[in-house]
């Protein structure tokens, strides 16, 4: 039994708007600091992270969690031997 | 809603969880073993750990009607040691044939490394030589995607494998199709920060459908909620999933796996 997306919107509207909220006082509490991020390479996975998440293609939780995973090598029983 | 909660680490749990659980409607839970927030020195150390499992917290459970399950292993952080995983690998052998024993689990990788992967493959020897179930730990974060594949991985190639049988755990977005595509059950963990919100959990039921799909919370030490499943009822009922959907996923697909075990003799509520 879907909802439409009328439904989640209409559901979903406040709680979200309090997520996108929480990510925004993060980057300003960062911004408090003139040296920058301690971690670029932290700070750019979260850019892209917020990217897809305003990009127009499909499965974003999906493509979020890939961009925070580490690799995956076909060859890796060879790589250790087993 | 009666259910069932399939990963739970109840020996962190207090009493007044169980009774906590079963006002909830908990009816039964399984617990593999696991890690203990500290590397264990003995083999006899395991040796309690497992007369625990087997023994005291099968009572705990029952003064609340909660029936008790259990797995066994040495759990993949203290797999790195791998003179003692053998010990303990050769040691499970004594408490195959205790009655809430189900199966090997959690094994798995914490952090896809080759002594990891040695003592998986070993304890995947010593669960087909004892005809048991098999339930797997994925790894957290960063590590998942790489680990979950490596698992499928070992377990694609091993033909003796009966897939039915094998449940991986704390699957996610990224991991929840390859674990399903392969014939495997997949397990969802409501665990906040580092695995799955009832919310996403009531997402990946939508898109994939309730086969072979359990929920758990894995209910610990840390930073974790025993009561979980609950919220995941609660969000699904939210959305309008009728209770027969919600029941398949929090009670007969729990049933539907563990009764493959020789050890699950579970008694529906009178």
């Amino acid at each position: 039994m879907p909802r439409t997306a009328t439904e989640i919107l209409s559901q979903e509207f406040l709680l979200t708007r309090a997520k996108i909220l929480e990510v925004a006082a993060f980057y300003d509490r960062l911004g408090q600091f003139p040296d920058g991020a301690p971690s670029p390479q932290q700070l750019e996975l979260l850019s892209a992270a917020c990217r897809i998440l305003t990009d127009d293609q499909s499965d974003k939780a999906a493509r979020v969690q890939l961009l925070f995973s580490r690799e995956f090598n076909p060859q890796w029983r060879d790589e250790f031997g087993i | 809603m009666d259910y069932v909660d399939p990963h739970i680490h109840m020996v962190s749990r207090t009493t007044d969880d169980y009774e906590t659980l079963a006002k909830m409607g908990c009816v039964a839970v399984s617990e593999p073993a696991f890690w203990a927030g500290f590397d264990r020195g003995t083999v006899d150390s395991f040796r309690d750990y497992f007369r625990q499992l087997t023994d005291t917290e099968p009572k705990r459970a029952a003064q609340y009607g909660i029936q008790h399950y259990t797995w066994l292993c040495i759990n993949a952080k203290e797999a790195e040691n791998v003179s003692l995983s053998r010990e303990v690998i050769a040691m499970i052998p004594e408490f195959l044939d205790k009655p809430n024993v189900l199966g090997i689990g959690e094994i798995g990788l914490n952090k896809n490394t080759k002594n990891e992967s040695t003592i998986f493959l070993e304890h995947v020897e010593l669960a087909v030589k004892y005809q048991q179930q098999i339930l797997i730990h994925t790894p957290h974060l960063e590590d998942k995607y790489q680990g979950t594949r490596m698992i499928l991985d070992m377990l694609c190639h091993d033909s003796r494998i009966e897939r039915q049988r094998v449940m991986v755990d704390h699957v996610e977005e990224h991991t929840i199709g390859p674990v399903l595509e392969a014939g495997f059950w997949a397990g969802m963990t409501l665990y906040p920060i580092t695995k799955c919100t009832p919310q996403r959990a009531a997402d990946m039921i939508e898109k994939y459908g309730p086969e072979r799909l359990m929920a758990n919370s894995a209910g610990d030490w840390g930073p974790s909620k025993p009561t979980a499943i609950p919220d995941l009822i609660f969000e699904l009922r939210r959305r309008g999933h009728p209770e027969a959907a919600i029941r398949r996923v929090v009670y007969d697909n729990p049933q539907q796996f563990f009764s493959q075990s020789k050890s699950y003799h579970f008694a529906p509520r009178a």
